[in-house]
């Protein structure tokens, strides 16, 4: 589309409107660019959207259609044809990233923690080509802990204390700012006492009601392991940044946070992305989450040379956001939470489900497939769909 | 600074209906409001369009297969 006329456009919905259709945007689009690539006359173009018609008709799902039962197979198949396991790359060697089948069950899952977050960070208009911006931006979004920077660092057991060496030239490398690093060793040190002697610093535990029977050597060694892991820069959660420059720069990261990297200066608010589900979710709303369903699943499905329609993904994803939430699929997701107590029984757990439902006295309408099975009636699919109204 | 989520490319375009509107819409879909898909009042859209519990936000998504596709959904809690 685009570079059609407005006018063949409106055109085109003028008479599909005319023979009563409700074609898709899509479909309107495939019209009109047919209409003018093959110079139809306007009777040819009526006798096209009729035939279109006719042909959209017949191919609409009937209701009462298997479509759930039809999506999982769909699903269910090429999964048994992935491979168990796969670490590879997404275009970027040294990155990691899970794919395969266990990614796909990751996704169903709605996982709240994935095993390879990563985000795919974009720089806006302004910066898009700017070599010394982007690689400042990654130095600030990269972890850096004090044992980055450290020049010396030593465990005194006999003075009872820690003295670290913070070397200049390695503050000035990552961006940094020394009396920042000082700042920060001081707010997480509050109960410690802090002795700062040009780039020399020397903390020591302080004596209080916890350990007034002297400091123990332990105690060191934890404050120690705590003074080097101490962050001073980055965002949280973010633990690698890689930079790779295809058209523009774009950054890769191990870990994802994608609140804190959108509030960053020069960052493009359209485009940064992460592989992160539920933080999509909490930071962009239920319809991101949505899209970044289908997009992960259809990702995963094709990087192993497998093509789903994505109708069935958009179905799956349909019903995972549908409550207003991410839902997995599965016990604790839609089949574990359906209304019917059979059809959950039937799923796991039948003791649980059956003990709960008749302390509690729950009611099953009967409605659904799985329970209709179960007590051997016509199940609600297909023809069977149809049942008989009384008339007044 | 909460509205910048809405120019996201994975989030859509959300209107809230007018009483007028969601009578119009519940008439041609056949169904009543507690039919609908959720949107939770917490989400963060909700926030940034400022929608009240109870509205019906129209959503024009972007699809693969139909161009754009209009779906509703009604905020609750």
């Amino acid at each position: 589309m685009g570079d059609i006329d407005q006018k063949i456009m409106n055109k085109v919905i003028k008479i599909a409107k005319k023979k009563e259709t409700n074609f898709p945007e899509s479909y309107i689009d495939d019209i009109a660019e047919a209409y003018v690539r093959r110079e139809l006359t306007d009777k040819e173009l009526e006798t096209l959207i009729t035939k279109v018609k006719k042909a959209y008709e017949r191919s609409k799902v009937e209701s009462g259609e298997a479509i759930g039962t039809v999506a999982a197979q769909s699903v269910g198949e090429p999964g048994t044809q992935m491979t168990m396991n796969t670490f590879h790359y997404a275009g970027v060697v040294e990155l990691n990233v899970t794919l395969g089948l266990p990614r796909l069950i990751e996704i169903v899952d709605a996982r709240k923690t994935i095993s390879t977050p990563t985000m795919a960070i974009y720089f806006d208009e302004d910066h898009r080509f700017d070599d010394e911006f982007v690689k400042k931006t990654a130095s600030t979004i990269a972890k850096i802990t004090i044992n980055d920077v450290l020049d010396d660092f030593h465990v005194d057991y006999g003075q009872m204390n820690v003295e670290i060496v913070i070397g200049p030239e390695k503050v000035k490398e990552k961006h940094l700012e020394f009396d920042d690093i000082i700042l920060d060793i001081e707010k997480s040190f509050k109960k410690h006492t802090i002795d700062i002697d040009n780039t020399k610093i020397t903390i020591a535990p302080k004596l209080d009601k916890r350990n007034k029977s002297g400091i123990q050597i332990r105690d060191i060694r934890l404050l120690a392991d705590k003074i080097r892991d101490l962050q001073i820069s980055g965002v949280k959660d973010v633990i690698r940044v890689i930079i790779r420059k295809d058209e523009e720069w774009v950054l890769h990261t191990e870990g994802s946070n994608l609140k804190s990297v959108l509030k960053m200066e020069g960052i493009d608010q359209v485009r940064t992305t992460t592989n992160h589900i539920h933080e999509i979710y909490t930071v962009l709303g239920i319809e991101a989450a949505r899209n970044a369903i289908i997009k992960e699943a259809l990702n995963t499905l094709e990087e192993q040379g497998l093509s789903v329609d994505i109708r069935h993904i958009m179905l799956v994803a349909d019903m995972m956001t549908a409550d207003g939430t991410v839902k997995s699929i599965g016990r604790h997701g839609i089949s574990g939470t359906k209304s019917s107590v059979l059809a959950r029984a039937a799923f796991e757990e039948t003791g649980k489900h059956l003990l709960n439902a008749s302390i509690r006295g729950e009611v099953d309408k009967l409605t659904g497939i799985i329970e209709n099975i179960i007590i051997g009636q016509p199940i609600p699919l297909g023809t069977g769909s149809v049942s008989i109204m009384m008339k007044k | 600074m909460k509205k910048d989520i809405l120019k996201h490319e994975l989030v859509p375009e959300h209107n809230i209906l007018s009483e007028s509107d969601k009578k119009r819409v519940f008439k041609d879909l056949d169904c009543n409001q507690n039919q609908l898909p959720k949107i939770k009042i917490t989400d963060p859209v909700v926030n940034a369009i400022d929608a009240k519990e109870g509205d019906v936000l129209q959503i024009k998504r972007k699809s693969d297969t139909a161009g754009t596709f209009i779906t509703y959904r009604l905020v609750e809690s």
